[in-house]
């Protein structure tokens, strides 16, 4: 993956509010949105009730917007280019009315399950990069990250529809679709993210990971995803074992009496890897001997790899999170769902700007300006649609949008299943 | 809610079959007539029952033998169905079984009626409902057990040996105290995870493709996720019909009272806004903030920010010493604006916060400052965080170290990381109190961190940093005072003598059943 320096940094916050209503005009893909949001229409009024929220020019921040349908939705955010979308739960009623219906009454029903994992709270544990920043050796955390939790999502709990979306900067959002995640309770939620969560605590807390026996086999299987990537990670790239002072916080993990131990034996030893070695032994010696159960280099390697999810944006049903397809305003990039058969090949930094892609739209290729005298016969409606397809088939989104798409076939299945089980729960009756 | 025709119905049948067992599922309202003083007593009995559960739950690990026997002793106390001796023809003092366990029906719908009216109030009562019914579960005999649930329809399915043999090594993994043996010889029984969140939660259980298998000792789990969910259900109905129960001049103010006390002091209402100045806040935070607050002054200070979790927590506490809207805004602008948000930013991003906590915005709810119990129990700190009990929430060592910084004895030390390992993470705030205001015995019982202010600028004599009118704080120790301080609902005293009271309270138990819908 190339570095940050040398990434497309085309891009020049300024020339947002120029860019914008181009994006939303032309590319920001409007029917797959609807399609996503609308569920089949199993449940009436799923996407009428559904909150979205604009952060407009100037921060400002507008709550509880909610469209009837695709093109009312089109045509306020083309109208009002907001700097970002977020999406929120499922209503009782329509949002944007919450201040009419009686107090109370107005309540958050449904959400997709969420996932929001930010590199920042990476920050003790990664030596290349501080908050905001990220570069190819520290988004391996996402990477693995990525695995674990898709894994989990799936063979544990029994979701299939994970929607995985760069957020646009340093991290990343997932969106559980099945219609089990969406109907959730919040305490079912939180019950889900907390299973999850392995490292805990906050500044005050040194040891963040602490393991009791037996080791879960969620625990298992995650320790084997951090496995793959501990030594090129951790020990080469970070060089956990190496500096003095990283050395002084990874045996700050381990008891007091090793701890002891190996600084004696680290005097002769500077390679990493043999070091390490030496940690291993140690702990294995003391899980021979030992009643209780020992696991510091587990911890270890959990509190270094282990993705750090917050929970309360999990929990709770009426949470706002970043729509995909939305644009990061500091980074310019789109936020693109991300396809994770691609997942060890996906590079931040190669993700589209939105002034690549309207550069993209511009550079207008020789022979497609002919049709567009043929277009104006046809229906209007469906003359933009088809322009707009043909659209971000010219630019970098295209890739994201197909994936998009091949996503929401398989959501449909689910939909379709349902829609057939009520038309025949009608005939019987 | 026409239910007389029901209630006729059944006020003929003894509610022997609602009391078979020692335990129920509170599935049904009672249907008989109380005394508005049998009311009472019922009421604040229960509530002082509660009160114990939520107590020793904090210092205590639930189900431990400690925590047993000091619920036993209350149950005993206070006459309620603890425990169904061997021989229980054998004959007793006291109340008998059937009024035992009519006492535990009827208080529990009593509380129900003052629980259902708040979602923090509902949250606390379930909670406490929960755990006993834990308790009291766990008592039983394993053939009252199944007989349980059996007449609650709590039947699962059991998985097949053959399945049981193939997922040998990861349920073996997945729960304590199972080994090969123990796979063998119990059921395990299939669920989808919803029904175990405590379980999933803790990880304490195998779970694949979205169902989790519980061994049978564990069974009590899918048993009381099922109860909370049925009591909150009921709850919310309930609640539904609160503005009869309102309109009811002798139910109200009794309802209202039960209540209230369920936290003591709640610190929210602020009789001393604006007697303390921000000047005084550095040299306030060493001498009379509790320990998480004085962190979260310390880091606020440094960093010049402070994360969510750390702002309410703080910003609610500064609010309960007596900071003015106005005054929390200064404060927190101008230690925001010395870091990397500039003025403008704070207004946009920080200020609607700050103005949401003093009730000026959204739903304009009127925020507590936080209790130790939400403190030490609710929201752990994370990554970047700087919020939560130091004695909870810190690692051992660093507690330490900032215990010594403060200039603690090394046997005082030793005293507090004693209740820390114990759990006791107030007992070993208050010993820190009794330790930095050189007090032998401090006299209240810590549970909410504007108290430990209170107290100490009690001590301390007011001085000058902070005036005398401080909230007063009644010490309700463990709820069992509850009435005695009350506003007295008008017909409560005379009611027992009255020789009206029997009319009373057949009114009233009629009001009291209608509240209840059917779920
Ligand atoms: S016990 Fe209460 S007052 Fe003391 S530090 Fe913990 S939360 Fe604060
Ligand atoms: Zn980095």
């Amino acid at each position: 993956m190339p570095s940050a320096s040398s990434s497309s940094s085309d891009y020049d916050p300024a020339s947002l509010p120029d860019l914008l209503p181009l994006y939303y005009r032309r590319l920001f893909p409007f029917s797959q949105y609807y399609r996503w949001l609308s569920y089949g229409g199993v449940q009436k009024n799923y996407f009428q009730n559904r909150e979205f929220s604009f952060t407009l020019k100037d921060d400002i921040y507008v709550r509880y917007q909610s469209f009837t349908s695709q093109n009312e939705l089109e045509k306020e955010i083309q109208k009002t280019n907001p700097y970002k979308i977020d999406i929120g739960a499922v209503y009782s009623h329509r949002p944007n009315q919450h201040n009419t219906v009686k107090s109370g009454t107005f309540q958050a029903l449904e959400k997709e399950l969420v996932f929001d994992i930010d590199m920042t709270d990476y920050d003790d544990v990664r030596s290349c990069c501080s908050a905001a920043d990220i570069c190819s050796k520290c988004w391996t955390l996402m990477t693995i990250a990525i695995q674990i939790l898709d894994r989990a999502l799936r063979d544990d709990f029994g979701f299939q529809y994970l929607l995985w979306v760069y957020s646009g900067r340093r991290g990343f959002h997932c969106w559980v679709c099945d219609e089990a995640a969406r109907t959730l309770s919040v305490s079912a939620r939180s019950a889900v993210a907390e299973y999850l969560s392995l490292v805990k605590g906050g500044e005050e807390t040194v040891k963040k990971v602490v393991l009791t026996e037996p080791v879960h086999p969620f625990i298992q299987e995650s320790l084997k995803v951090v496995e793959g990537y501990f030594s090129t990670y951790a020990l080469q790239q970070q060089d956990i074992l190496g500096r003095k002072e990283s050395v002084e916080q990874v045996l700050a993990l381990v008891p007091e009496d090793v701890r002891k131990e190996l600084q004696q034996e680290f005097k002769n030893e500077r390679n990493p890897e043999n070091r390490w070695q030496l940690i291993v032994e140690q702990a294995s010696r003391k899980q021979a001997t030992a009643k209780k159960g020992q696991h510091f280099e587990k911890e270890i390697m959990l509190q270094y790899c282990y993705p750090r999810l917050d929970v309360n944006v999990s929990k709770g049903v009426n949470h706002l999170l970043k729509s995909p397809f939305s644009v990061h305003p500091k980074t310019g990039r789109i936020s693109v769902p991300m396809d994770l058969t691609e997942l060890d090949t996906f590079d931040p930094f190669n993700v589209p700007t939105i002034s690549l892609i309207c550069n993209e739209l511009d550079r207008v290729k020789v022979g497609e300006k002919e049709d567009e005298n043929a277009e104006v016969k046809e229906i209007e409606g469906e003359a933009a649609e088809k322009r707009k397809i043909r659209d971000y088939k010219r630019t970098s989104l295209a890739k994201y949008i197909k994936y998009f798409d091949a996503f929401l076939d398989g959501v449909s299945q689910s939909w379709k299943g349902e829609l057939l089980r009520k038309s025949d729960l009608q005939k019987e009756f | 809610m026409e239910f007389s025709s029901r209630r006729r119905k059944f006020a003929t049948t003894p509610q022997m079959e609602l009391y078979g067992l020692p335990l129920q599922f509170y599935g049904q309202p009672p249907l008989e007539n109380i005394s508005l003083a049998e009311f009472e007593t019922f009421a604040v009995e229960r509530l002082k029952l509660l009160k114990t559960v939520e107590n020793l739950g904090v210092s205590y690990v639930k189900l431990s033998e400690q925590y047993i026997k000091k619920l036993d002793f209350e149950f005993k106390n206070l006459n309620f169905p603890y425990r169904v001796d061997a021989d229980d023809r054998k004959p007793q003092c006291g109340p008998s079984e059937y009024e035992k366990r009519r006492k535990d029906h009827i208080s529990h719908f009593i509380l129900r009626l003052a629980y259902c009216q708040t979602e923090d109030l509902r949250r606390w009562f379930i909670q406490q409902e929960v755990d006993l019914l834990r308790y009291r579960f766990n008592d039983l005999h394993p053939k009252l057990k199944l007989e349980f649930l059996h007449k609650n329809n709590l039947e699962y399915d059991a998985i097949s040996i053959e399945e049981k043999q193939v997922l040998q090594d990861k349920l073996i993994d997945s729960s304590y105290g199972v080994s090969g043996i123990t796979v063998e010889d119990q059921d395990f029984y299939k669920v989808p995870f919803q029904d175990a969140l405590d379980l999933v939660r803790t990880r304490k259980v195998y779970l694949k493709a979205g169902y989790v298998y519980i061994p049978h000792q564990d069974v009590v789990t899918i048993v009381l996720n099922d109860f909370r969910t049925r009591l909150s259900k009921a709850l919310a109905l309930t609640a539904r019909s609160l503005p009869a129960v309102h309109s009811d001049e002798r139910l109200q103010p009794l309802l209202t009272h039960l209540s209230h006390s369920y936290l003591g002091q709640d610190y929210s209402i602020q009789k001393n806004v604006g007697k303390i100045s921000l000047e005084q806040i550095d040299s306030l935070s060493g001498k009379s903030f509790p320990l998480c607050m004085r962190q979260l002054h310390q880091s606020l200070r440094e960093n010049h920010h402070l994360r969510h979790g750390g702002r309410m927590q703080y910003g609610l506490f500064l609010k309960g010493i007596g900071l003015s809207l106005e005054q929390a805004l200064q404060f927190w602008r101008s230690e925001f604006t010395r870091g990397k948000v500039d003025a403008d930013k704070f207004d946009k991003a920080y200020a609607y916060n700050i103005r949401h906590m003093f009730g000026k915005e959204g739903k304009r709810t009127d925020y507590t400052p936080y209790s130790c119990m939400k403190v030490i129990l609710s929201n752990p700190p994370s990554q970047g965080d700087h919020h939560g009990c130091p004695f909870r929430h810190s690692d051992s060592e660093l507690l330490k170290q900032k215990l010594q910084f403060y200039k603690v004895s090394p046997s005082g030390i030793s005293q507090i990381m004693d209740l820390v390992k114990g759990m006791h993470y107030q007992l070993a705030c208050q010993k820190y109190f009794e330790l930095t205001h050189n007090v032998e015995d401090a006299n209240f019982s810590l549970n909410h961190p504007n108290q430990y202010f209170v107290e100490s600028q009690k001590i301390l004599g007011g001085g000058k940093d902070a005036k005398r009118e401080m909230v007063d704080t009644p010490q309700r120790s463990q709820g069992n005072s509850a009435f005695k301080n009350s506003p007295a609902p008008r017909e409560k005293a005379a009611a027992p003598a009255n020789t009206n009271a029997s009319q009373d309270s057949a009114e009233m138990s009629e009001d009291l059943d209608s509240y209840f819908e059917e779920v």
